[in-house]
């Protein structure tokens, strides 16, 4: 069993590394740290989930995300081979638990599933092999090391995956794994006594420059991408659906992202030079989609016109924010309902939620959901799967579209109304009051206490690339109140004269975790740091049962060249043709995680409360117990 | 939330025979001289103006129940004595008869606020109780508005109290979210209510007896425990340890302005414990020797903070650096909806003070009488609800409020 734990670092090709890593660098460390033993220890296949990713996130719990989850089908639709080729080797390990703990469910197919999936997790790495070559490397390099990976994974993925495939009992399959780690310490421990043995050097250049090519640049769009799922394809087209990615996939699992793409229908080609820490976040190149898209318009009959609308707009970040975002959805679905009709020999509770369902992966595609939205998303599918089945298609849609209407109404318009009473409870005369970007609830809490003639002065700080805080900048300087404008980069120097932060979030989450806007919680720990209280709005629809300790497992990328270029300045333009230089590599996330320690109070509708008390929220007043 | 009450502990205890249930507080020595001598015209003035002055009145009755009783307040309280009895009777039957709504209340407020055991939020408690039962009210809603008028009216009698304000919103929030509000029946409606204001005044009533039997535990033989300010509660805390034959010791802050410290080391001292005085500003210089400090609180906001008497921040703040544990007996209560963000985000609560020499011409005296205690100073809190971490009492808030 302490064989296990040597395994890890040999056959897993990540060496974690954190910060910037260029690729050079990375390939370098690589190779001096990989010992002469992962050779003799990459050969033996079978072994247990391999290649596990930096960042490992378990599958999610809630419904809405295990309905775009593109591996989760209903006990119907179950498709094995979905299991061989598209288990994630990050994934596996829970996924075969989960089948191991509800096997009934699945009946005889259990156990062969389990085997299949334990060989895929080896297989995966060597399949994907082939697409992970980098297209920026002279040509005989790649063509000679192409040819030899591929023989050596013709020649590994036969043997294993050919042996699972009849069926092999839970023990079976244990002895023979026991059989091969035995096997596998005896080797190495014959390499350790002869030195460095030529027996297990000799497959070494084979897979060495596999595990650091993961690292370089992946390739975006090669026309070797399409060899690895193309099995996968083929039997799955009985599929309709449109299946959405899920949402927190690993999108540096390439066998993934290739299966992905062949079912999406925004072809978002991917930016380059991605920074390691957050290879597992998509990241697409701006712009390009847009005019594809719109050629497309006529050919896509699944999507509804509207949702194809809103679409667009989350692209080209017409709509922003996290209340606008999940009303223009909601709205969109309305339509959706409106213009719904069942189809012969369905439900409307079954066929609609899967409708939506589509829409929804349509969505994600575009730009990846907040978690409003993601609320916002399950209670709509709650509301249509509780549907009374003796009604009416007319009654049940006009029964759904009035509960769009009060959910808007009462989770996201009252709601702010009655924050904005509570946030101004707290501001005094003479009060400086900062606040970060432009959230919404902020802006209208300034807006009602300058209404009630409170005498305070505004700071708005604001960063790149983004400029957002000009627009609320303006828009309270028209109503008069008196204001300063800074950037993020002063804000230490600003806030000795402030006294109270206000700041907006995307989402709460239940360890008091917000989530919000990039640089939010630099100002919060500023704030902290100059004992000045921090003043989080956010109405409590936005509250999410997650814990998330950092900013890295989950998060949104923005366009690059957003933070490569500055407008106005002509002559600075030494990033220019940054994407043809592998050495850099430029990170714009959209969101960080402010610690709770910072929030010295949450304002929600339900009042003010500290950041303790989220989880009681979620749990007395969460989204599933609205109206049920 | 009360019907988590821990207070069930009291009640085993009660159903055993203890031989010594209630070990007599030597306060009850001076009940009769802690009737307030002044309180006939006071609470007459205050009937008719609410808060006459800016001199907070819940710091004044504090003053009257634990000032250092001094030879002419003997002599005053002695005077008193004869017409204060004949007041309180009358308020008992007027409040008995009371129509429920403005004087009524404060009547039966102000009888019940004379125990000198009891704390004002539970004379609230019991007022309110009372307007429920001898109200007249012919509907739920009637009903419900002469509660809210009533809950008023003590509220505006002394608006800087929180625990009363906090015991009265309380009381209305347990007693009418009841299922009982939508019976046909009136009468059986209101029985029920009279039913749960019963309730509420009981666990308000034993809600010291519960903190004391919780926090038994954390009082071990040889420790050093420092008090800041006069609690009732930590007062019957450590007289329940000491009876129960432990051996600790007792720190005491003095109390400036009104020297409650002087008072509270003076009943430790009638029960035998062993107490050392220390003037305010001597906290940091005994901390070395502290195993624990426990305070007690005007209130305790919804942050889990607590707002008590001023220099408790201090004490905490102090208590935090050198990794003490700083506990805090309050009753549920005294569990106020306020957010204090600073110290100054308060409701100010104004208290004269006495510098024994004229203060120089042009010097401001700063005079608030109590402070806020951010949750991150405090270790946990003993409520009749249990041992609470600060975080907890949002959500027993939450939970009935929201």
């Amino acid at each position: 069993m302490d064989l296990r734990r040597p395994n890890r670092p040999v056959i897993g090709p990540k060496v974690r590394q954190v910060g910037f890593v260029t690729p050079d660098s990375a390939a370098a460390t690589s190779s001096s740290s990989i010992p002469a033993v992962s050779a003799a220890a990459a050969t033996s296949a079978g072994s247990p989930p391999s290649s596990l990713s930096p960042v490992m996130i378990p599958p999610p719990r809630h419904p809405s995300t295990e309905m775009s989850n593109p591996h989760f089908h209903p006990v119907g639709s179950y498709n094995p081979s979905e299991q061989i080729l598209g288990s994630p080797p990050a994934l596996s390990p829970s996924r075969s638990s989960r089948f191991d703990a509800d096997g009934s469910d699945f009946g005889g197919d259990d156990d062969e599933s389990v085997a299949l999936s334990g060989v895929g997790g080896g297989m995966t790495p060597k399949s994907s092999l082939l697409m992970r070559q980098p297209v920026t490397k002279t040509a005989p390099l790649v063509s000679e090391t192409h040819k030899r990976d591929s023989n050596v994974s013709k020649g590994k993925g036969d043997g294993p995956s050919a042996a699972p495939k009849e069926k092999l009992t839970k023990a079976e399959r244990r002895a023979t794994q026991e059989a091969q780690r035995a096997a596998k310490a005896a080797a190495k421990e014959a390499a350790a006594a002869g030195g460095a043995p030529s027996v297990s050097k000799q497959p070494k250049p084979a897979t060495k420059p596999a595990t650091q090519q993961k690292k370089d640049v992946p390739s975006g769009s090669g026309p070797l991408q399409p060899l690895a799922p193309s099995g996968s394809i083929e039997k799955k087209q009985g599929k309709k659906e449109v299946a959405a990615p899920h949402p927190r996939m690993q999108f540096d699992d390439m066998t993934k992202v290739g299966k992905l793409k062949k079912r999406a229908v925004v072809n978002q080609s991917e930016a380059r030079n991605r920074v390691e820490l957050f290879r597992h976040l998509p990241q697409y190149e701006h712009g390009t989609q847009l005019p594809d898209l719109e050629l497309k318009f006529f050919q896509l009959d699944l999507i509804h016109p509207s949702v194809y609308q809103v679409g667009l707009q989350f692209l080209s970040d017409k709509i922003s924010g996290g209340n606008a975002r999940c009303i223009a959805m909601l709205l969109a679905f309305k339509e959706v309902i409106q213009d719904y009709t069942t189809p012969p020999e369905k439900t409307l509770t079954r066929d609609l939620g899967a409708k939506v369902g589509s829409c929804v992966s349509f969505l994600i595609e575009c730009r990846p959901l907040s978690v409003s939205m993601g609320n916002a998303i399950r209670f709509l599918k709650n509301r249509i799967s509780s549907l009374p089945h003796n009604l009416s298609d007319k009654e049940a849609k006009s029964r759904l579209q009035s509960d769009i209407d009060r959910f808007i109404n009462e989770k996201i318009i009252i709601a702010s109304k009655a924050i904005v009473e509570h946030g101004v409870s707290k501001i005094r005369d003479g009060d400086v009051l900062l606040t970060y970007g432009s959230p919404s609830v902020v802006e209208s809490i300034f807006a009602y206490a300058h209404g009630i003639k409170k005498n305070f002065r505004v700071v708005v700080v604001d960063s790149r690339p983004k400029h957002e805080g000009q627009g609320l900048l303006r828009r309270l300087v028209e109503r008069g109140i008196h204001c300063t404008y800074t950037h993020l980069n002063a804000v230490s120097y600003v806030m000795h004269e402030v006294t109270r932060v206000f700041l907006g979030a995307s989402s709460v989450l239940s360890n008091g975790t917000v989530y919000s806007r990039v640089g939010t919680a630099c100002v919060a720990m500023v704030a902290h740091a100059f004992r000045v209280p921090v003043l989080v709005c956010c109405e409590a629809y936005k509250f999410h049962e997650r814990v998330q300790l950092d900013s890295i497992c989950s998060n949104e990328l923005g366009d690059p060249d957003a933070i490569s270029k500055v407008s106005g300045r002509k002559n600075l333009n030494y990033l220019d043709g940054w994407a043809q230089n592998e050495n850099i590599q430029l990170l714009n996330l959209k969101y960080d995680a402010t610690p709770s320690d910072y929030v010295s109070v949450l304002v929600t509708e339900q009042g003010m409360l500290p950041p303790t008390s989220v989880p009681v929220i979620i749990r007395e007043y969460g989204i599933e117990r609205l109206w049920t | 939330m009360w019907w988590r009450s821990a207070s069930f502990i009291r009640d085993r205890q009660n159903q055993n025979p203890n031989p010594n249930p209630n070990p007599k507080p030597s306060s009850l020595l001076h009940s009769e001289l802690d009737d307030s001598p002044s309180s006939p015209t006071s609470t007459s003035m205050a009937a008719l103006n609410p808060n006459p002055n800016p001199i907070s009145a819940y710091y004044q009755t504090r003053a009257e129940h634990h000032a250092v009783v001094t030879s002419d307040w003997l002599a005053q309280s002695a005077d008193a004595a004869a017409g204060d009895v004949a007041a309180s009777s009358g308020a008992a039957s007027g409040g008995n008869k009371g129509e429920g709504g403005g004087v009524g209340v404060i009547e039966e407020f102000n009888y019940w606020r004379k125990k000198p055991d009891l704390a004002e939020a539970v004379a609230a408690v019991m007022a309110l109780g009372a307007v429920i039962r001898s109200s007249e009210a012919t509907t739920m809603n009637e009903l419900d508005i002469e509660l809210k008028k009533a809950s008023n009216n003590l509220k505006s009698w002394d608006t800087t109290s929180i625990s009363l304000s906090a015991a009265c919103d309380l009381f209305i929030r347990y007693v009418t979210r009841t299922s009982a509000l939508e019976y046909e029946d009136f009468d059986a409606a209101k029985r029920r209510l009279i039913e749960r204001a019963e309730k509420f005044g009981e666990i308000s009533l034993k809600a010291r007896k519960t903190i004391a039997m919780l926090s038994q535990d954390f009082i071990s033989d040889g420790c050093t425990i420092l008090v800041h300010g006069y609690s009732r509660v930590v007062l019957e805390v450590l007289k329940m340890a000491a009876s129960n034959k432990k051996l600790f010791h007792v720190l005491c802050t003095e109390g400036r302005p009104d020297r409650t410290g002087l008072r509270f080391s003076k009943e430790l001292a009638a029960l035998g414990i062993p107490v050392k005085l220390l003037i305010d500003s001597a906290v940091a210089y005994a901390m070395d020797e502290v195993d624990m400090v426990y305070v007690g609180a005007d209130g305790v906001v919804e942050s889990g903070g607590i707002i008590n008497m001023m220099g408790t921040y201090q004490v905490a703040l102090v208590a935090h650096s050198m990794n003490k544990p700083v506990y805090v007996a309050a009753e549920s209560y005294k569990f106020a909806r306020l957010y204090p963000l600073d110290q100054k985000d308060l409701e100010p609560a104004l208290r004269p003070i006495e510098f024994g020499v004229p203060i120089p011409s042009g010097v401001e005296v700063e005079t608030s009488a109590r402070d806020y205690t951010p949750p991150q100073y405090l270790t946990l809190l003993f409520t009749d609800l249990g041992v609470l971490t600060p975080s907890v009492v949002s959500d027993e808030l939450i939970q009935l409020y929201v």
